[in-house]
């Protein structure tokens, strides 16, 4: 019935035969049997363990539990033959100091609200000023390489332009040409009440050329390209090789962020412009095959559409998204310390941070435009 | 050595080739248990390579490992997770979760395969935390907050969760000071003679190697030539007399009086 003891009661007293394999893997079935015993008047108990195959050290300290709780309740345990040695090594490791389980300060933070508001506060405060640290840093490295080619490291530039730009035209096109298909279709929709079929073109060519190019696309970048600046330096950072390119007198700004950042300010409008086309493309070919548009008159129209500024303020402003993500990014993962956790963390701040900043900017661009009636 | 010692780990005809580079030819060793065996090779001579394989890692171009023997490429995954249970490894650079405390570290083999209630798991932890000797304050601290020869010691502590039987080591001692070492050997010794463990340890630490292990592997030209210390010491391969009797091994030999 049992695997792990036999016990055989007599009058007051006890005996408990231990056999079998005591594993670490086995200590729930151990611990049950052992909860089993029935304990209530017995005064003396005699643990035999001649069956015993084995006993580890886990299995021990729950037989160690065991003796002193029958102890603690008034019964005398003795061993047949020899104690076993692994309660020896268990007494000599559980001598050496008092248990203290730690982790009871996890909990403080919860209760102080007040303490919570003010380490934020302060934390926001050092996030603020190391935040310019950075840029400073940054625009330091810039104006520094700017001096020299070789310090502008080109072939690190071409490899961030080709990672972050031409790996990312597929992705790009697809989601230009869905998108001015969508709106396409919608304002079909819409303006073929009023028989005004034709205004979609301007429609299309306005809100893909002017908004949805560039911001698709900076959006995408940031997801593709943001997120692995900040893991691909968080690793770094990890790894200690910005440790070490600090030690070699390597300055981690110039060689990290800034290739980045101008790849990315090259990348990016190139980027915007194949948007652009492919966005094009799509809305004649939604024009031509829902509105019986052909593709003379789409084509005439999109040139009268694109005015003398549409197409400028959008790719206008890539670069400036450019230099939001790649910031973002680079400074994300130059935070990077201590664990893997703080470097997926920081991943997605820094994705979450550039899109927001990218949206917050294209809105500023809007307001800036208007003004200046353009 | 008893008679009737018992092989708990076998590797039979093991090759290992990446592309045109064979690193393993037909290598061939035995465990017993009880045994402290030591791993030397030159670097890049495949000791790692040869961990990676026994511990399922790697999988080899042909050839078997036998742990407890049972031939690991013929069991299920529920039988590979129970011989998993019955060994304990540490890495080069401790593998400690770093997003872990050092209490939840050893805590997660016990986690993964054991059902106990968590005052026990924190009980049973600290009893291995203290075991290996790290103080108990170092249980809540993270692995970026300790330093190496702590890291060592909390991997230990993770590798004896679950009370194994055998133990693999790659490289324990490397990166500590020769004071640090000599304390962890003698913890290795310690643990040895109390649990029984059987341990396999990789190491290019000579001292290490004559204060622990009884029997010793070294891999030279893709094979391994295994014996007692006493005795490989004395093989006539060249690689092997340049290892034990070189300019560093006399140093040592003349700083010990061995």
């Amino acid at each position: 019935m049992t695997d792990y003891l036999a016990a055989r009661r007599s009058a007051d007293s006890l005996e408990l035969a231990l056999k079998g394999e005591w594993r670490a893997l086995r200590l729930q079935e151990i611990g049950a049997e052992l909860g089993a015993l029935e304990l209530s008047g017995v005064h003396e108990i005699t643990i035999s363990t001649e069956d015993l195959v084995l006993l580890d050290l886990s299995s021990a300290w729950r037989l160690r539990e065991f003796i002193v709780a029958a102890e603690h309740a008034g019964i005398t345990v003795s061993f047949r033959g020899a104690r076993p040695e692994q309660l020896q090594v268990l007494d000599d490791a559980l001598a050496r100091d008092a248990f203290q389980p730690p982790g009871a300060q996890v909990h403080e933070s919860i209760i102080e609200p007040v303490t919570d508001l003010g380490r934020y506060v302060v934390r926001a405060a050092h996030d603020a000023r190391a935040g310019l640290a950075f840029l400073g840093r940054v625009a330091l490295a810039m104006f520094r390489a700017a001096g020299s080619l070789k310090r502008l490291r080109p072939t690190s530039i071409a490899r961030h332009v080709y990672d972050t730009g031409v790996q990312a035209i597929p992705i790009v096109a697809l989601i230009a040409f869905l998108i001015s298909v969508i709106i396409a279709f919608l304002s079909a929709q819409q303006l073929q009440r009023f028989g005004a079929e034709i205004f979609v073109v301007d429609l299309v060519t306005i809100g893909v050329l002017r908004e949805l190019g560039v911001l698709l696309t900076a959006v995408i970048v940031a997801g593709r390209s943001g997120s692995a600046f900040a893991a691909e330096i968080g690793t770094m950072c990890l790894n200690e090789e910005v440790d070490a390119l600090y030690a070699m007198g390597a300055d981690p700004y110039e060689l990290l962020v800034v290739p980045r950042l101008l790849g990315l300010m090259i990348a990016l409008p190139l980027l915007t412009v194949i948007a652009d086309a492919i966005g094009l493309a799509g809305g004649a070919i939604l024009c031509r095959f829902l509105l019986d548009i052909p593709l003379t008159q789409y084509l005439n129209r999109v040139s009268e559409a694109i005015g003398a500024w549409n197409f400028w303020v959008g790719v206008m402003k890539a670069p400036v998204f450019a230099v939001l993500i790649a910031l973002a990014g680079t400074y994300r993962g130059l935070q990077v310390s201590g664990s893997s956790r703080e470097l997926g963390r920081l991943t997605t701040v820094a994705v979450v941070q550039s899109i927001f900043v990218v949206i917050l900017a294209d809105a500023l661009f809007a307001v800036l435009f208007m003004e200046i009636n353009i | 050595m008893p008679e009737e010692a018992r092989v708990i780990l076998e590797v039979r005809g093991i090759v290992n080739r990446f592309g045109a580079q064979v690193v393993h030819n037909g290598l061939n060793m035995q465990v017993f248990a009880e045994d402290v065996f030591g791993i030397v090779g030159g670097s890049g001579a495949g000791k790692s390579v040869l961990l990676r394989t026994i511990l399922g890692l790697q999988q080899p171009q042909s050839g078997t490992v036998l742990i407890g023997g049972r031939d690991l490429g013929q069991l299920t995954d529920a039988e590979l997770r129970a011989v998993k249970a019955d060994y304990g490894v540490t890495f080069q650079s401790g593998a400690l979760y770093t997003s872990l405390t050092v209490l939840q570290n050893v805590q997660f083999p016990m986690i993964e395969h054991l059902q106990l209630p968590a005052q026990a798991l924190d009980e049973l932890a600290m009893l291995k935390i203290r075991l290996v000797g790290l103080p108990a304050d170092a249980a809540g601290k993270y692995p970026a907050q300790l330093s190496g020869g702590m890291v060592k010691r909390a991997a230990l502590a993770r590798a004896l969760a679950l009370d194994p039987q055998l133990l693999f080591l790659d490289e324990p001692t490397s990166g500590l000071d020769p004071i640090g070492a000599a304390a962890f050997d003698e913890l290795l010794q310690h643990l040895h003679r109390e649990l029984r463990l059987t341990v396999i340890m990789i190491t290019h630490d000579l001292d290490s190697i004559f204060r622990n292990c009884n029997r010793v592997g070294v891999i030279v030209d893709t094979r391994m030539e295994v014996d007692t210390l006493a005795r490989i010491v004395d093989h006539p391969n060249p690689w092997i007399q340049a290892y034990f009797h070189g300019e560093r091994a006399q140093a040592r030999e003349a700083s010990y009086g061995a």
